[in-house]
């Protein structure tokens, strides 16, 4: 049977486990979040705050098992907590953003590390929320996930002056659009996306999963509304292929999502210089 | 005596505007009428875009702002029609230069533009000569450039206020000609008042008023009488090699 054949059939294998069923759907929930923030991401420039969030979302499963708990209740509210201190200290502070995030970056991973030296017999368990696992994913998450993304469509109105604000954020001041508490909700929902992202794609890469799409979509945007249709495109894309991937090699699920974002970018990268030189 | 300066634009009573230790401005107090064409002139850090920024709200400030009888909060975002001086925008961002002048309607990114939006931006844009510039992105666009899709964008919503802060920064000599063309014809068109922020002399010459400031109001009247040799010595300090222009409005 030629190699295409045997692809295929293990595709179609794989869409009736009930477990691949649940992290194809958890991913496509994912991605679409996250596939809407990225661009805000590379805009402003947000990715090192990405990394900050991954590492208090490592913090509160680090947490949630210490205390034996669903380690996914335990992350969302303290990597929200986290992104809310980093954006207030930036907003309140002459300091810039990356040294309020190198701060408590650094005090996340501590008390991760703490929390989990506390938790030892689970320790296995972290592995999974580091790299991302296909088995992971719960019924009980994806009716979490399935919530807080019905919540995250308050997102959508907040495209336009969200944008405004990305583009030139005096003039947005001028026309007064609550460019600070817009700032509060962005990095509330980079938060929530981050945390709901763990248990796809892993503690280590999902700040790289709020990237990627962005940033290749921006290498082939004209327009900023171009770019967030791309950038989710390129989302869903890498993230149900990707997961057919890990399926089929038995690769970690977020990390066969991240190495086909990777190979996106640097398709795009090509057209685009290709198409400079031309 | 034309109808439109009895209306007063602007109020300005006591306002002071400090950032940590440095005070900004300090006890200034101006009425300007409506239909003005207001050049505001002063050295560096003088508070000259301060003031623009205090009237937008951009800054904290004590003291009393009133824009056509309304205070500050009442007054609607659409009435003012802004320039910044430094052009902060993230040049990096995927945008079109219609897109922006259709920030000037909505207050908001568009994500689609409409027929009618498209069609008033691109008359925005040809009133102020830049309509060739309506589909190429902002990045790309000189300073000179980027001052008329800036301008065209203040334009788009028939503002009642203009506040222009040196709107012909980077721009060529004949560009800062049709600059002032343009902004004459549409303040003789709509009546709009005019706050423009400049270093050109001659331009100040110019215009119906001229505020004279240095953190406080050195002068403020009509040019012959604000562009006074002892009214640009307080604010400036010396006239250095700019003096033969503060009489006779010639070129430096």
């Amino acid at each position: 049977m030629p190699t295409g054949c045997i692809w295929g059939v293990g595709m179609l294998d794989a869409l009736g486990y009930p477990f691949f069923q649940r992290a194809l759907l958890a991913g496509l929930l994912v991605s679409l979040l996250s596939g809407l923030l990225s661009p805000f991401v590379v805009q402003r420039r947000l990715s090192f705050l990405g990394d900050g969030l991954a590492h208090a979302a490592f913090a509160g499963v680090a947490l949630g098992l210490f205390l034996r708990g669903e380690p996914l209740w335990f992350a969302l509210p303290f990597t929200f907590l986290v992104a809310m201190a980093i954006t207030l200290v930036k907003e309140k502070t002459e300091l810039s953003e990356d040294t309020a995030i190198g701060v408590f970056f650094a005090l996340s991973v501590a008390l991760g590390a703490v929390f989990l030296s506390k938790a030892r017999g689970y320790v296995g368990d972290a592995m999974g929320y580091l790299f991302g696992s296909l088995l992971a994913v719960s019924p009980g998450d994806l009716w979490a996930m399935g919530l807080l993304l019905l919540f995250a469509l308050f997102l959508l109105p907040l495209w336009g002056p969200l944008a405004y604000a990305t583009l030139d954020r005096e003039l947005a001041l001028s026309d007064r659009v609550p460019v600070v508490l817009h700032d509060y909700l962005l990095s509330g929902f980079l938060a929530v996306s981050l945390v709901l992202a763990v248990k796809v794609v892993g503690i280590i890469l999902v700040a790289a999963f709020l990237v990627i799409p962005g940033a290749a979509a921006r290498l082939l945007s004209r327009t900023f509304a171009g770019l967030t249709l791309l950038s989710l495109l390129l989302a869903i894309l890498s993230t149900v292929l990707g997961l057919f991937l890990s399926f089929l090699l038995d690769w970690p699920s977020g990390a066969s999502i991240v190495l086909l974002q990777a190979v996106l970018f640097g398709l795009a990268f090509v057209k685009t210089v290709f198409s400079v030189r031309k | 005596m034309d109808y439109r300066y009895c209306v007063l634009a602007l109020e300005v009573q006591d306002l002071s505007v400090r950032f940590g230790e440095f005070q900004a401005l300090e006890g200034v107090s101006l009425a300007v009428p409506e239909g003005a064409f207001v050049a505001i002139v002063g050295p560096n850090g003088a508070g000259k875009s301060t003031l623009l920024k205090a009237i937008l709200g951009l800054v904290p400030f004590r003291g009393k702002i009133r824009v056509l009888g309304r205070s500050l909060r009442e007054t609607d975002p659409l009435w003012f029609g802004y320039v910044p001086q430094i052009k902060t925008f993230d040049r990096s961002f995927p945008a079109l230069s219609l897109e922006l002048v259709v920030t000037g309607l909505r207050r908001r990114w568009p994500f689609r533009l409409s027929s009618r939006e498209k069609e008033e931006a691109l008359a925005a844009l040809s009133r102020v000569g830049a309509e060739a510039l309506a589909f190429r992105p902002l990045g790309r666009l000189s300073g000179g450039q980027l001052q008329r899709v800036y301008l065209a964008r203040a334009l788009i919503r028939r503002p009642r206020i203009l506040l222009l802060d040196e709107p012909a920064t980077g721009v060529d000599r004949v560009g800062e000609v049709d600059l002032y063309r343009y902004l004459e014809a549409y303040q003789e068109e709509s009546g709009a008042t005019v706050l423009m922020i400049t270093h050109d002399w001659e331009a100040a010459h110019h215009a119906s008023h001229v505020l004279v400031l240095n953190r406080r109001v050195v002068g403020f009247g009509p040019p012959e009488r604000a562009l006074t040799e002892e009214c640009l010595r307080q604010a400036f300090g010396h006239l250095g090699h700019a003096h033969g222009l503060y009489l006779g409005g010639g070129h430096a």
